[in-house]
């Protein structure tokens, strides 16, 4: 692993709550949710849908705000989007109209960097995340795994220190979930960022996590971490990466 | 004879590039014939129909009279003022549709209440025919050029004003939240997410709109006018100068191409990105 300054990139929950009403109902998704994430530190977010993972996500993003307590990034109480963190969606939400090169500048163009600044920046991470070449197609001729991989290097590109990942290979085939994951770990490790990524799939949760934290449908049930300490390669087919599995399955009453 | 020895040219040595350039021309061919075949068809069946006695040639004048009715026009110059007047009304009231249409819209898809305050009137106003209208224009504005251009104005300015509404409203809310999580401020997702994204719609709109431009400078022209090629239409018939009558209804169904192929040309240009419908 890349030897990243500890400060950086580093997340605390404090006393984290966060409530929807719905239909005049008020529902509790967090409840007074306590967490510190080190910096460079990859963690996972495993529930079943609704338990409030996604909503976690956002909070951390700054696309919500928390109804009581506060997210700490190096120390500084989040009060909206912020440029240390860059969110990786569900669906690449490429803008259809722009080049690859351009689709992946869009963070740099915003923050005023001069054109050429940005574009060598951007094709600096378009051939980081192995699409050299497609630097001008338009999203609509690329396949769903190279869109998202230009999400990925869009995100990569603002440099941020936390990357916030929602499902992001959920949309994706087996096969080319499998190789995103590989992609993701090297470019974790290359970049030395903080990585909290929500899934629903176990394996790419142990596959990619230091530690996993494990949510419930139930909110009286506090969530719980579990620390995944797998020797990096991860082998899927490993005994210890099975028995991890069998572990994390009986957390949700899976067999 | 099978139909194989029909269908497949037995290369020759010597001459290997005969069976390459035959198929091509073949399906090139193929396609004129399957594009535009019909449309060669009812020219051909209109060129002999008066000729063969099926129609009155004097109500259905063969081709060569009205290309030759059209030539004269256009060569003596009667016709060519006649197009310059349509095109000024239509382009006139075009543009002005478009320089309100375009910004009011952005603006009204952008902001609801501005929306929701405006948008009962509007469909009162989009509701009452362009045409019964024409008489009160009439009356406001005279029988002049300011109330033919606002007729035509009146009618093409709805289908920007909704498409541009439409477009805004419909934009992806998850690439506004995208640009948001970038930092992007409200100006920022307008220029670079909404406005762009917006285009392929407002496009319809203005083919759409130009299509009625046309269709209401003609009602325009056959009432009140001297010039004009809806005047001329009217004005043939009405002296019985029938080829000439169809030369100026060819010249508006040309127009009307013309000015689709036009924006068609513009939309692909600045739309690239998105599949081009015609």
């Amino acid at each position: 692993m890349t030897v990243t300054d500890t400060l950086r990139g580093e997340v605390a929950l404090r006393n984290l709550s966060k409530s929807y009403s719905l239909n005049g109902q008020v529902l509790q998704v967090l409840r007074h949710l306590d967490l510190d994430i080190r910096g460079g530190e990859s963690l996972a977010i495993v529930g079943p849908s609704g338990c409030g993972k996604t909503t976690l996500l956002r909070l951390l993003a700054g696309l919500e705000a928390p109804d009581g307590g506060q997210v700490l990034i190096d120390g500084q109480a989040v009060t909206g989007v912020g440029t240390e963190r860059a969110v990786i969606f569900q669906e690449p939400r490429l803008l259809p109209w722009l080049t690859v090169l351009d689709n992946v500048s869009f963070g740099l163009d915003l923050r005023g960097l001069s054109r050429d600044e940005a574009r060598g920046r951007a094709m600096r991470y378009i051939r980081l995340v192995g699409l050299g070449g497609f630097e001008t197609a338009f999203p609509r001729q690329l396949s769903g795994g190279m869109a998202q991989r230009v999400g990925i290097a869009r995100a990569l590109a603002i440099q941020p220190e936390i990357l916030l990942l929602d499902e992001p290979f959920g949309a994706l085939d087996a096969m080319t979930k499998l190789t995103m994951q590989e992609e993701l770990t090297r470019i974790w490790q290359e970049e030395g960022v903080t990585m909290v990524l929500v899934t629903h799939d176990l394996e790419e949760a142990i596959f990619l996590a230091d530690r996993v934290l494990v949510m419930s449908r139930d909110r009286a049930e506090p969530p719980r971490l579990i620390s995944n300490d797998l020797p990096r390669p991860r082998d899927r087919s490993h005994r210890d990466f099975v028995d991890m599995r069998r572990q994390l399955m009986a957390q949700f009453g899976l067999h | 004879m099978s139909i194989e020895t029909l269908d497949t040219p037995r290369p020759r040595k010597g001459t290997a590039s005969r069976p390459s350039v035959l198929p091509l021309l073949r399906s090139r061919l193929g396609w004129l014939a399957s594009r535009y075949g019909l449309v060669a068809g009812f020219l051909i069946l209109w060129q002999l129909s008066g000729p063969l006695g099926w129609v009155s040639p004097a109500v259905f004048p063969p081709l060569d009279k009205i290309f030759a009715a059209l030539w004269q026009g256009l060569s003596s110059g009667a016709l060519v003022d006649d197009i310059g007047i349509s095109l000024q009304r239509a382009g006139i009231a075009f543009a002005a549709a478009v320089g309100l249409g375009i910004p009011l819209g952005l603006l009204m898809g952008q902001l609801p209440p501005v929306e929701r305050a405006l948008d009962p009137i509007l469909q009162l106003f989009r509701q009452t025919s362009a045409l019964a209208l024409y008489p009160v224009f009439i009356l406001l504005l005279g029988l002049g050029e300011a109330s033919k251009v606002f007729v035509i104005f009146w009618a093409t300015l709805f289908p920007i004003l909704l498409a541009t509404i439409g477009g805004v409203q419909e934009v992806d809310r998850k690439l506004i939240e995208m640009a948001r999580s970038y930092g992007a401020g409200h100006l920022a997702i307008f220029r670079r997410v909404v406005l762009p994204a917006s285009v392929p719609a407002i496009f319809v709109g203005l083919r759409l709109s130009a299509t009625t431009a046309l269709l209401l400078l003609i009602a325009a022209e056959m009432i009140g006018a001297n010039k004009g090629l809806g005047f001329q239409v009217m004005n043939a018939q009405y002296n019985f100068q029938i080829p000439l009558m169809f030369a100026a209804i060819f010249l508006l169904a040309f127009l009307g191409l013309a000015a689709n192929a036009l924006l068609v040309a513009l939309q692909r240009r600045l739309c690239r990105w998105s599949v081009a419908d015609r």
